[in-house]
């Protein structure tokens, strides 16, 4: 029995070091005094805005106490938060009160890496950032800059940079996250998962988890719609080598082993097709190559995955035939973070394809057919000029597949100098090192730029690279673009500034719109002011800003969501059909129907690294927010309790990791339990800084970026399979 | 007068912390300390287990000993929805309450006076939910008066199994646990 205590809780966090950062929080008032019920005669505000603590964008009401940020909550008007935000929206109050924010631009006084800076004027950093890239247009031409953002919050740099006439834009968000799923699904039904998730958990029946973490991961929506699932009854199917929150909502919990997911996604489809269980109208209507796919799936019997997956052939059947029971409102969730073992593509279309035989595509309970707010772009921009020559990220198509730029590719070409040099890289809100495995090769890659701009709410490793950083206002202090994210109903909500910056902390927009302007893209700006962009793409709608900034959200007419609806039965492949064999992987060259290849096992004592997610932290950007980080100030590496044993480690004992490699992580504490298999080990993703700046975060557990120094390139779509590390532990 | 309690679906609840978080910006909790937080119990060996997650807080006893012990009267319990309050004016931060408390709910305020969970008095008066209670994106949490049959945890508890904490100790807590 493990119980987390609250004395646990308070003991670290009120440890050493923490409260006297603290102190230092808001110069002037502490922090409760900013925060607390409000009293008589407080003066209250609410301003309607959207969460940036991730990517979901959920409506939030920021209230402010006598003028100063004091609480948010979720606005019951966003259908994503319906009036709930997710513990790091509640916590997003400490990313304006955070003490490690940067606060002025900042140029490179010392070598690259060593972050001494010298503060400057924007006028200063801006004309340094404008004049360099015009000397590398004339030399290198446009291109030769590379252009990497996560979010929203990028749409106006990376409109700037493609006026600059650059088609090197990329997101860490693709080749290191969600890329292979949406290929995956693509490949089979010719349309992506896309985000949010068009997945119809609400409604499940039966919902199969393969190492997604629902409850740990906290996207918001998918969250809520679990826990209603689970209070109604469904019946949860969760295989992941660790006993996740989810799995212990689980009627059947399948600790499979690292790596072989696939093969128990095809011993699945065997049983369905064996026994016949599959929706046989919806595959006779609309499935191609079934009969190709039926030979190929009849090997793959249950009693063929059992020395595979270690999943006995019994359990394999009874959970396929709980599938088929429930089906079409059998939802075989897709994930999010697929970025495994480099055959992620294939995996995912094997999820597909399990969800085609189950019927759920389009199916109440599976997944929906999502729409978006029809509201026009911005009319007044000139045309794009054209590049004169294409994206570096993918040469001769290699990753005949990849639909988007590859980060990993865009590095790949900065460090070779082919097919053209890259010699710039402009880099908005993602810690490239924490999102891309190898840092050594970041590094390398750095080594060899002109220039590394850096846009940051916080001196980030990254950040510690860069030649110029300019600080960022966070989400509570801006505006940005319109959130229209395809969703059941569609909807568009506003993000506007709650509160002032506490410095000289400037908006993308404004950071895109000057530089633009430094750069003879003046006429790419016709508006002078973002309020106007805004509210020119919201009267294109038959919308006003004035009626959004007081409403926050609205939300458009219901549409059909399924087939029952009317949604029409189509399927945007090449053949039209649910493509069961693929015809596009074949000409490629691919596994027509996806085939699992055994990876790589950990050396004898060593064991292979897993990460993933916890509640309250989002990637390796909150873990200096004052209550994310008081909720959890570090992570832990969890030890299979009895491995724990034999290697004479109790939980608390701290322990670094040696990875193949060499690599030694910095000090982590262990978690001895239960929770796990004893041939991997597992840790929350984000921790283990080293920016000095980061005062709170740094030296508080260890990083699993610093650790992935090896991957594995999807041969699709060039993504990085990420969960190819092992590791052995050694005492701190 | 009604004798309000939580009813909290353990089946539902992920352990996500937004009610600590919640509590902290809505009520005033300085840094370091916390009025409700998170419990998980793990039972079994790999694979086979069991895991209940918990939000935890003071259970606003309707036995206290934490108000039977206090010398000064300030811990007490209020008229209003009987629930056990701190008077901080009266309090002389003795301590005897938080040894006194079989649920670990209670801490000193740097400020000297005990503090825990006032079940968002505050908001209760105007009609709306403890804070943790309204944040929670999983809805596992639930407030009412348990001495009214037609209140909504009134009619949880009757449909479903529950437990409480530490019954031996005899205090009649007021947060019950589905499962
Ligand atoms: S899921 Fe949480 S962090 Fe993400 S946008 Fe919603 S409230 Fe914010």
């Amino acid at each position: 029995m493990a119980i987390l205590s609250r004395r646990r809780f308070l003991q670290i966090g009120s440890g050493a070091g923490l409260a006297a950062a603290v102190s230092s929080a808001a110069p002037g008032a502490g922090w409760a005094d900013l925060l607390g019920p409000a009293a008589p005669g407080d003066r209250i505000e609410t301003v309607p805005t959207y969460c940036d603590l991730c990517f979901w964008k959920c409506g939030a009401i920021a209230y402010k106490k006598n003028g100063r940020l004091w609480k948010l909550e979720g606005n019951p008007a966003d259908p994503l938060s319906r009036g709930r935000l997710c513990p790091r929206g509640t916590g997003g109050v400490g990313t304006h009160y955070d003490p490690d924010r940067l606060t002025a631009p900042l140029v490179r006084r010392r070598d690259r890496g060593d972050e001494e800076w010298v503060e400057v004027t924007w006028d200063e950093a801006l004309a340094h950032v404008a004049d360099k890239l015009r000397a590398l247009a004339r030399e290198h031409g446009p291109e030769s800059l590379a252009f990497f953002s996560h979010g929203i919050g990028g749409n106006f740099l990376k409109h700037t940079f493609k006026a600059f006439g650059t088609p090197n834009l990329v997101a860490p968000s693709y080749a290191q996250c969600r890329g292979p799923r949406d290929i995956g699904f693509q490949l089979t039904f010719g349309e992506e998962v896309g985000t949010p998730e068009r997945t119809d958990i609400a409604n499940a029946r039966c919902l199969v988890l393969l190492g997604s973490h629902l409850g740990e991961n906290m996207h918001n929506s998918q969250v809520q719609e679990f826990a209603d699932a689970v209070g109604s009854g469904a019946t949860v199917i969760v295989a992941d080598p660790r006993f996740s929150v989810a799995a212990s909502k689980a009627k059947h919990y399948l600790p499979v082993k690292p790596g072989t997911d696939l093969a128990l996604l095809l011993a699945w489809m065997n049983v369905l097709v064996t026994e016949e269980l599959y929706d046989r109208e919806l595959i006779e209507a609309h499935g191609f190559g079934f009969d190709s796919f039926r030979a190929e799936i009849a090997l793959r019997t249950p009693e063929w995955a059992y020395p595979i997956t270690t999943i006995d052939p019994e359990t394999i059947r009874e959970t396929a035939r709980e599938m088929a029971r429930h089906r079409p409102a059998t939802l075989v969730h897709p994930g999010r973070h697929v970025t495994w073992y480099g055959d992620d593509a294939q995996r995912s279309r094997a999820v597909a394809l399990l969800n085609a035989l189950l019927g759920s595509w389009g199916r109440r309970g599976g997944f929906y057919y999502p729409a978006s707010l029809p509201i026009p772009k911005y009319a007044g921009y000139p045309d794009y000029p054209k590049s004169a020559r294409g994206p570096v990220d993918n040469p001769d198509g290699r990753y005949p597949f990849a639909d988007l730029g590859l980060t990993n590719g865009i590095r790949a070409a900065t460090l070779s100098g082919e097919p053209y040099p890259i010699k710039a890289w402009f880099v908005y809100a993602t810690n490239l090192l924490q999102a891309m495995p190898s840092q050594e090769e970041t590094i390398r890659a750095i080594q060899k730029l002109d220039l590394l701009v850096v846009v940051d709410t916080h001196p980030s490793e990254i950040a510690g690279w860069a030649d110029v950083v300019l600080p960022e206002s966070v989400y509570l202090e801006r505006h940005d673009d319109l959130n229209t994210e395809p969703f059941r109903r569609p909807f568009v909500s506003l993000r506007q500034p709650v509160v002032e910056p506490p410095a000289d902390q400037k908006p993308n927009w404004w950071i895109a719109r000057e530089l633009a302007g430094r750069l003879g893209l003046e006429a790419f700006y016709p508006w002078r002011d973002v309020e106007e962009y805004l509210d020119a793409r919201l009267s294109g709608a038959g919308l006003s800003l004035a009626e959004m900034k007081r409403r926050g959200v609205f939300e458009g007419a219901a549409q059909p969501l399924y087939f029952d609806d009317g949604v029409p039965e189509e399927f945007p492949t090449p053949t039209g059909k649910i493509e069961l064999w693929s015809p596009q992987l074949a000409e490629k060259g691919f596994d027509p129907v996806p085939r699992y290849t055994p990876h790589q096992e950990p050396p004898p004592g060593a064991f292979r690294l897993l990460f993933g997610r916890a509640p309250v932290h989002t990637f390796s950007r909150t873990q200096t927010n004052p209550l994310l980080a008081e909720a959890m100030p570090e992570n832990e590496i969890w030890v299979n309790a009895d491995v724990a044993r034999r290697l004479g480690l109790a939980s608390g004992r701290r322990v670094r990791l040696r990875n193949q490699d060499g690599v030694l992580s910095d000090p982590i504490a262990v978690k001895a339990t239960e929770r796990i298999r004893t041939d991997c080990v597992y840790l929350v993703h984000g921790f283990g800084h080293t920016a000095k700046g980061l005062r709170r975060a740094r030296g508080r557990g260890a990083s699993d970026a610093q650790l992935v120094t090896r991957y594995a390139v999807d041969p699709l779509m060039g993504a990085t399979g990420m969960n190819v590390n092992f590791v052995t532990l050694e005492e701190a | 007068m009604a004798r309000f309690g939580m009813v909290i679906d353990t089946l539902r609840c992920v352990g996500c912390m937004d009610c600590v978080i919640a509590c902290k910006t809505e009520n005033e909790v300085p840094e370091g300390f916390c009025r409700d937080w998170i419990t998980t119990e793990v039972r079994g060996r790999f694979p086979t287990l069991t895991m209940e997650i918990r939000s935890e807080r003071c259970n606003h006893c309707d036995r206290p000993p934490c108000v039977t012990c206090c010398p000064t009267g300030a811990s007490h319990v209020e008229d209003f929805g009987s629930l056990v309050l701190i008077d901080h004016e009266l309090c002389i931060g003795c301590k005897a309450c938080l040894a006194s408390c079989p649920y670990d709910a209670r801490f000193v305020h740097p400020d000297g006076y005990a503090d825990k969970c006032t079940f968002c008095v505050h908001r209760v008066r105007k009609g709306e939910a403890p804070a943790c209670v309204a944040v929670c994106p999983t809805r596992c949490m639930h407030f009412g008066d348990l001495d009214d049959p037609q209140s909504e945890v009134s009619k949880l508890l009757a449909s479903r199994r529950s437990h409480t904490l530490h019954p031996e100790a005899g205090t009649r807590p007021r947060i019950h646990f589905l499962t």
